[in-house]
């Protein structure tokens, strides 16, 4: 039961990912792609109606990790304290200069919000990477399954008092962004026509061998940091599924980014992004919250909720997804298609 | 109880009640909405839905802030209350959780619906629409109430080794705390999303402008504002009364400022309590009152403080005494409010005419947020000592790893960020408001151009 739950949580977290992945990513090109007033205002409305919703999954997701793993919840949430405000920071800020922006008919109202969209989206995108990486490095976890983190010692991820940030960990960062600029440019590329329509397309063909490139330095430094992965590939090589529907992924990158086919560039660069996520999952399983000192790890066994409550929380959880997948499909069929400067809604 | 844990109850009784201002006004708009709309559909008449329209508007800005200063409560469980959420996350997380799954997904859903899909699919649609953010919005509150109801006074559970585990999933669910708490709080909410509306219609009457506007808000408001802020006292104030009564004596005392037990207890109007001296200063007593409120019998006990040693009362017995006086205070004044203004509005609509009305109003607006802001310091300082009622003292519920430095670094960060967005909030509510019902109706294109609004609710950006 644990163990499913363990794939579930990492199915929500994915999900968060990859939706709330292309607005990030559209936020992080903006500047770069829009130029005018108007070109701008059509990435707002390409992730407008969808950005809230999006984010719903982190807010699902970090419920449902309370109750299935409470004491993972407790563990990490604390001793997260200080990246995890600045995220809750960022996420609110971010949200609150997507709907503001164009709220106040002032240019330089507009630009400050831009910037402000840019930033946070950008700072997000890398301490979502550097979270990861966090995990997947393992913390200084306590005999009684406690550690505090401060945002950086002395960056050397092989240190017994590991930071936040180390080389590691931005490493991954910057891996993250790379990665949801190209996801976001791809999702852009698909969204509009004309002008903006290829700058994305020109953004996503950048960033996609500088994503391959980290995520080539990524992978090693992550077995060299972390050997419970290895060890996990090596004991149940079947999982070796997650990082071949990664580099399928990447590689469709690739392919349909210099066809000119947006749609299919974004679903394989969501390919990628699952893949890797489930790569990494898949690598720390059993283990939830690896400890520096590995006899003080974490794991689905010693941090998971109780019976009872998993499989009462299965029945309303499986009920609940079931009507969040018709939203989402719905939601998005109403707002497919490409922007239009001329659509009859602007509201951004 | 150590510096660390102190500032975070601080925090979190800073982010939540700050939360709080923006989820009871779009609780209650939601539902004014609905009775918009629905009233556009049964008389046809387009000012209607054009009322609906622009209380969308409101609702919109409203509902980003309540989004984005929520985010941080499903977290601060873990960040500051590590302990708490290690020992009952098995049962607390369930209801926080189901919020989730059945509220947030179906709000976020229909809300882009809501505002952006009334030319594409239709009034009928766009109605249902509206319902489904109205009950979204209401199923958030439940289960919020459920979890809060659960610490206020926890059941369905069992004790296993130093953590709680979930033992009836049914009992936590359907716990006899939650009825009242919510009717209370949703009854709280209407009154807040009723005194706007009528407070703005009030506005406009009063400076002559959207005049056909005003009228239906303070209709509107009054009417359904008189039904709740009734509600809000009888029965559902009652109900918690009883409750608290029942269950948490020594909330109750501290209430009411009853620093002893007495027969035949007074009901304190005014004073100011005393803890050093145990006794109130100043006070202004109705005799026999709160006996007969609490037990139906005039000469009935009630028992006070002093029944409870110190390490078992509420630690903060001034606080909660203003907080419980000022909620119920201004619950009290409610009532006359709106139902003078029903008066006037039945004795052939001179509501409209009667100026000093109107100015009372207007500036009614912000009490009811004063009032369920005290109202919940009201029910959680009052639930102190205690983090779960009668399982966790809140001193051993907080997360033991963090210093009082970084938690003020965190609240000072906090502080400044929701000092920003509040002022963000102000002033654009305000200018919508000025700008009245009929700003950007028929010159859609036009808005669209020059800064457009969310819930303009014209069209989309549906092709191919």
């Amino acid at each position: 039961m644990a163990t499913l739950w363990f794939i579930l949580v990492a199915f929500m977290l994915t999900m968060y990912v990859l939706l709330d992945g292309f607005d990030l990513g559209a936020g992080i090109i903006h500047l770069i792609a829009a130029r005018s007033d108007q070109e701008r205002r059509l990435i707002l409305r390409a992730i407008g109606p969808v950005w809230d919703g999006n984010e719903v999954w982190i807010i699902a997701a970090g419920g449902t990790l309370f109750f299935t793993f409470p004491v993972l919840y407790a563990s990490s949430f604390s001793g997260f304290y200080l990246p995890l405000c600045i995220v809750l920071w960022l996420l609110m800020w971010r949200g609150v200069s997507i709907e503001l922006r164009s709220r106040v008919p002032s240019p330089v109202w507009a630009s400050f919000w831009d910037g402000m969209f840019f930033l946070g989206s950008t700072l997000l995108a890398i301490f979502y990477g550097a979270a990861l990486a966090n995990v997947i490095r393992g913390v200084p976890l306590d005999a009684h399954g406690v550690f505090f983190e401060p945002l950086w010692t002395d960056f050397n991820p092989f240190s017994k008092t590991p930071g936040i940030l180390d080389w590691y960990t931005i490493l991954i960062g910057l891996m993250a962004a790379s990665t949801l600029t190209m996801h976001g440019s791809a999702y852009i590329a698909r969204k509009t026509d004309g002008t903006l329509n290829a700058r994305a397309r020109r953004i996503l063909r950048i960033s996609w061998p500088v994503t391959i490139v980290l995520t080539i330095v990524s992978t090693i430094a992550t077995f060299a940091v972390q050997p419970q992965i290895y060890a996990s590939f090596n004991a149940r090589p079947w999982g070796a599924i997650f990082p071949l529907i990664a580099f399928v992924g990447l590689l469709g990158i690739g392919h349909f980014a210099f066809r000119n086919r947006d749609l299919a560039a974004f679903f394989s660069s969501c390919a990628f992004i699952a893949g890797m996520l489930a790569s990494s999952a898949f690598g720390l399983y059993p283990d939830v919250l690896p400890a520096v000192d590995p006899a003080h790890s974490l794991t689905i066994y010693n941090a998971s909720g109780s019976p009872y409550g998993l499989t009462v929380g299965l029945i309303w959880w499986m009920i609940g997804i079931v009507l969040a997948v018709i939203y989402f499909v719905f939601t998005y069929r109403l707002f497919w298609g490409k922007v239009t400067a001329k659509g009859e809604y602007s509201g951004y | 109880m150590d510096l660390s844990t102190i500032l975070s109850r601080v925090q979190f009784a800073f982010t939540v009640g700050y939360h709080y201002i923006f989820p009871q006004i779009t609780m209650g708009l939601a539902f004014l909405i609905v009775l918009l709309k629905t009233l556009y559909l049964i008389k046809k008449e387009e000012r209607y839905n054009i009322s609906a329209r622009f209380w969308a508007k409101i609702f919109a800005t409203s509902f980003v802030l309540g989004v984005v200063t929520g985010i941080p409560m499903e977290f601060q469980f873990g960040t500051n209350w590590a302990r708490f959420s290690a020992y009952a996350g098995d049962i607390i997380a369930q209801t926080l959780a189901m919020e989730g799954a059945f509220a947030f997904f179906l709000e976020s859903a229909f809300l882009g619906v809501f505002l952006f899909g009334e030319k594409v699919f239709g009034q009928k649609v766009h109605w249902f629409a509206s319902v489904m953010v109205w009950l979204g919005t209401w199923a958030s509150g439940a289960f919020i109430v459920a979890s809060n109801a659960w610490m206020q006074h926890p059941v369905g559970y069992t004790i296993v080794g130093n953590r709680l585990h979930i033992s009836n999933y049914w009992e936590v669910l359907f716990n006899p705390w939650i009825f009242p708490q919510y009717l209370h709080t949703m009854s709280g909410a209407v009154i807040t999303g009723a005194f706007i509306m009528a407070g703005l219609g009030a506005y406009y009457l009063l400076s002559k402008s959207h005049v056909d506007y005003g009228r239906i808000f303070v209709t509107l408001g009054v009417i359904v504002g008189l039904i709740a802020s009734i509600i809000q006292l009888y029965p559902s104030g009652d109900l918690e009364g009883q409750q608290v009564a029942k269950y948490q004596p020594a909330k109750l005392a501290a209430f009411e400022g009853l620093f002893h037990t007495e027969q035949g207890a007074g009901i304190v109007i005014l004073g100011q309590p005393n803890t050093a001296t145990g006794q109130l200063d100043n006070p202004l007593i109705v005799p026999k009152v709160l006996s007969f409120l609490t037990y139906r019998r005039w000469e009935a006990v009630v028992t006070g403080l002093d029944a409870f040693p110190p390490s078992q009362r509420p630690d903060s017995i001034e606080l909660l005494y203003y907080s419980y006086h000022i909620m119920v205070g201004l619950g009290t004044f409610f009532i006359p409010i709106m139902g003078v203004a029903c008066l006037l509005w039945l004795w052939k609509r001179r509501l409209f005419t009667t100026r000093w009305m109107l100015w009372i109003l207007m500036l009614a607006m912000p009490f009811p947020v004063i009032a369920n802001t005290a109202g919940w310091f009201t029910t959680e300082l009052g639930r102190q000592p205690w983090i779960i009622y009668g399982l966790l003292p809140t001193a051993q519920g907080s997360s033991a790893n963090l210093s009082a430095g970084n938690v003020l670094f965190t609240l000072i960060g906090f502080a400044g960020m929701y000092l920003l967005l509040g002022l963000l909030y102000v002033v654009l509510s305000v200018t919508e408001a000025l700008k009245g019902p009929e700003s950007g109706e028929g010159e859609e294109t036009e808005v669209a151009e020059e800064g457009g609004l969310p819930g303009l609710a014209t069209g989309t950006v549906a092709e191919g």
